[in-house]
C-alpha cells in the first residue's frame, strides 16, 4: 500500500520533506506509527502492539498563528504549536500517525486532545492525579483497557511475553541514555548542555530500538575518545528543571552556556526524570510493573508531586550543581505554582535558584538573557 | 591603571563614571540613549577624551541594555551586578534590597555582604517602570516629575489595570469624566507602587532598602513606597548613577 501526501508538500523545505519521505516510507513498508506527547506514554505496549512511537511535541513558533484560529492566544506554546502542526498538515509524524495517544496530564493538553481527535483518533489514557489515593490499580487498569483497545482496533495480540520484551528493550536504552547523562558528572563536564540534550531529543525521532542504542553508545563512544577534558573547567554547574524546553532551548540553555555555565543535569521531560526508573521485567504481572514505573515520573501534574521534592536533592549531589534555573512556559499553570516550592527547596539545599517563564517567540530574549547572565554573575 | 569607567547605556538614559584607584568619583555624565546606542557610546567617549582621559590608561565595563553597543569597552557586566555594586558603594552599606525602577525594566536586587544573593526583574511588561510613568506623564501633558508633584496633592481614585496600554485608556477615560488632574496622577504612582510592592513580596527583603535609578530623585513616589512596604525607603543623589558607578567598580578588577 502506498500512502499520499499532504496537497502543500511542494511548499515545504527541503528538511521538512526528508521528513515526510521518511515516515512514508515507513508506512509504505507496513509499519504503524503512533504520535505520542508526553513521558507518560506506555511505549512498551505500543511497542508490543508493532507501533513506531514519535514524539507531537510542537517546538516551533511557526504553527502558533495557525493553532490560534481555534485555541486561546493565553495557552500554553507547546500546546498552541503542537496543535498547530496538527490542523496545518506541517508535521510528518501527526500527518501519518494511525492514532494518536494522549494522557490527562495538564488541563491544556486534556482539552486540545479533543480538538485533536477531529484531525486524528486520539487515544486518552486516564492518568491518575496523585500517589495520595491508590492510584496503581487505576492506572493498571486504564493501561489494561488500552492494550485491549489496541488489540481491538489494530487487530494486534500484545501478550504478555512480547510486553515484556519491549520493556526489557525501553530498559537498555534508558540505560544507555542514563549512561550519557552520567557523563555530565564528570568535572569538568565533557560536553554542553546543549549537545547532550539535542542527542536525547533526536532521539525520540530515531524509529527502531536498534539504531537509537547505537547513535546513544556512538555518542559516549566520540566523547570519550575525542572530547577535550579541559574544554568546560572551570565552568558553573547548572541544573535545567521545569517544562519541556525542546522550544525554546537556545535561549535558555544556550544563554546558559554562552555565559559561563554548562547545563549538567537536566531535570526534565527529555531528560533524567523521563529516563531513571527501569520497568521490572520479572514481575509476575507485566502490566502493573510497567504502570508502577511510569508513577515514579515526577511531574507537577500530580498532586503532591513528591517524586521531584526527592529527585532534585539528590541530583544536586550527584552533579556538583552550583545553581539551579527553572524554565518555565508561559501559562503552564503545574509548573509554575510549583516553581514556588522548588525555590524553596534550593534554598534548604543552599543552591542559588532562578525560574523563568518564557515563550515560543524571540521578544523577550534580550531581557532573559539578561537575567541568566545576571544570575551566572551572581554564582 | 589611573582610570575605571562605567558606562550605564539604559533605555532612556546613558551614565557615565569615571572613578580615580581610590575609589573617588572623578566625573558624572548623563546623557539621552536617544536611538542608537552605538552614536551615545562614542560621544561618551568624546566626552571623556575633551576631558582627558586618556583610554590607554583606562578600564572600561559597559552595562545597561546597550552594553553590547560599546565597543572600547575591556568587558560587560549585567546592570543588575552593577547596581547592586553601586547601591552598596552609595549606601556605604553592604547588606540592602534595592529596588532599580529603570526605563524599561524594574529589578529588585538582594545584596548580602556586598555580593547579589537574590533578583526579580519584570520581564517583558512595562507595568511598574518608568515608561509607564513617562507613558501617563504624556497623556496628562505634564513631566514625569510635574506628574509626582501633582499625585502629592491627589487621592481617592483608582487605575486597576497592570497593562500600560490599557492603563492608558483607563486614564483617558478619566479624564473624560472630569477627574481632576491630580487625583490621576495620584492613581499612576499608587500603581506603580503597588505593582513593585507585590514584585518585592516574592524576595524575603532584608536589611535596608533603597530606590536607585531615575525615579530615585521624585520624593513622592519613594515616600509611597516607604508606605507601602512599611520600611523606610532610602535614596541618594547618586542613586541614579548605581549601574556606572557598579560598573566602574567592576572596571577595578579587570588586569590589562
Amino acid at each position: 500500500m502506498s500512502y499520499s501526501l499532504p496537497e502543500k508538500f511542494e511548499e515545504f523545505a527541503d528538511a521538512r520533506k526528508a521528513g515526510f519521505l521518511r515516515v512514508k516510507d515507513l508506512k509504505d513498508q507496513g509499519k504503524k506509527v503512533a504520535g505520542v506527547f508526553c513521558t507518560f506514554t506506555p511505549h512498551e505496549i505500543l511497542e508490543a502492539a508493532g507501533f513506531t512511537a514519535v514524539s507531537l511535541c510542537g517546538m516551533s513558533p511557526e504553527t502558533i498563528p495557525d493553532a490560534e484560529a481555534h485555541l486561546p492566544k493565553n495557552l500554553c506554546p507547546l500546546i498552541k504549536s503542537s496543535y498547530g502542526f496538527a490542523v496545518s498538515d506541517k508535521c510528518p509524524y501527526t500527518y501519518f500517525s494511525d492514532l494518536i495517544v494522549g494522557e490527562t496530564t495538564c488541563d491544556g493538553k486534556k482539552k486540545m486532545y479533543e480538538l485533536l481527535n477531529r484531525i486524528k483518533p486520539t487515544y486518552i489514557l486516564h492518568l491518575p492525579q496523585g500517589h495520595d489515593s491508590d492510584p496503581l490499580t487505576v492506572w493498571t487498569a486504564e493501561l489494561r483497557r488500552f492494550i485491549k483497545y489496541l488489540e481491538d482496533h489494530f487487530d494486534v495480540t500484545i501478550t504478555d511475553e512480547m510486553l515484556r520484551e519491549a520493556a526489557r528493550k525501553r530498559n537498555l536504552e534508558r540505560q544507555t541514555n542514563l549512561k550519557l547523562m552520567a557523563m555530565q558528572r564528570q568535572d569538568p563536564p565533557p560536553m554542553s548542555g546543549l549537545q547532550m540534550y539535542q542527542a536525547l531529543e533526536g532521539s525520540g525521532f530515531v524509529f527502531t530500538h536498534e539504531e537509537r542504542v547505537a547513535k546513544i553508545e556512538d555518542l559516549i563512544r566520540t566523547i570519550e575518545e575525542t572530547a577535550d577534558p579541559e574544554a568546560n573547567r572551570g565552568c558553573k554547574r547548572i541544573m535545567v528543571t521545569g517544562c519541556p524546553i525542546g522550544g525554546v532551548l537556545q535561549k535558555t540553555v544556550g544563554a546558559i552556556e554562552a555565559c559561563g555555565g554548562v547545563v549538567v543535569c537536566h531535570e526534565n521531560c527529555s531528560g533524567i526524570k523521563a529516563a531513571f526508573q527501569m520497568v521490572d521485567t520479572e514481575a509476575e504481572d507485566i502490566v502493573k510493573a510497567i504502570a508502577e514505573r511510569y508513577l515514579k515520573i515526577g511531574c507537577s501534574v500530580l498532586t503532591p508531586n513528591s517524586e521531584r521534592m526527592k529527585l532534585i536533592p539528590e541530583l544536586v549531589k550527584e552533579f556538583k550543581i552550583d545553581g539551579i534555573v527553572e524554565v518555565d512556559l508561559q501559562t503552564c499553570t503545574p509548573y509554575c505554582v510549583e516553581s514556588f516550592q522548588i525555590r524553596e527547596l534550593a534554598e534548604e539545599l543552599g543552591v542559588p535558584y532562578m525560574s523563568v517563564e518564557t515563550d515560543y517567540s524571540q521578544s523577550d530574549s534580550g531581557q532573559l538573557s539578561t537575567r541568566i547572565e545576571a544570575f551566572m554573575e551572581m554564582l | 591603571m589611573k582610570y575605571f569607567i562605567g558606562i550605564d547605556i539604559g533605555s532612556t538614559c546613558a551614565k557615565t563614571i569615571v572613578m580615580d584607584e581610590s575609589k573617588q568619583i572623578l566625573h558624572r555624565l548623563l546623557q539621552p540613549t536617544g536611538w542608537s546606542s552605538i552614536d551615545t557610546a562614542q560621544a561618551i567617549r568624546e566626552k571623556l577624551e575633551e576631558l582627558g582621559i586618556d583610554f590607554a590608561e583606562a578600564a572600561v565595563v559597559a552595562t545597561g541594555y546597550g552594553r553590547i553597543s560599546v565597543p572600547y569597552a575591556d568587558k560587560t557586566v549585567t546592570e543588575i551586578t552593577c547596581h547592586g555594586l553601586g547601591a552598596c558603594y552609595v549606601h556605604g552599606s553592604k547588606n540592602l534590597a534595592v529596588i532599580d525602577i529603570g526605563g524599561q525594566d524594574t529589578k529588585l536586587i538582594l545584596v548580602e555582604s556586598g555580593m547579589v544573593k537574590d533578583f526579580i526583574m519584570n520581564d517583558k511588561c512595562s507595568a511598574g517602570t518608568g515608561r509607564f510613568l513617562e507613558v501617563m506623564a504624556n497623556t496628562l501633558g505634564v513631566r514625569p516629575d510635574e506628574l509626582c508633584n501633582l499625585a502629592s496633592h491627589g487621592g481617592g481614585t483608582s487605575i486597576s489595570s497592570m497593562c500600560t496600554v490599557f492603563a492608558e485608556s483607563e486614564v483617558i477615560s478619566l479624564i473624560g469624566r472630569g477627574e481632576k488632574k491630580e487625583n490621576i496622577a495620584f492613581a499612576v504612582v499608587d500603581s506603580i507602587v503597588k505593582k513593585v510592592g507585590s514584585q518585592a513580596s516574592r524576595l524575603a527583603v532584608r536589611g535596608d532598602v533603597c530606590l536607585t535609578g531615575g525615579l530615585c530623585e521624585f520624593p513622592y513616589l519613594r515616600d509611597s513606597l516607604s508606605r507601602h512596604l512599611g520600611k523606610e525607603v532610602h535614596t541618594n543623589p547618586d542613586g541614579r548613577y548605581a549601574g556606572a558607578i557598579g560598573a566602574a567598580l567592576s572596571a577595578m578588577k579587570i588586569r590589562k
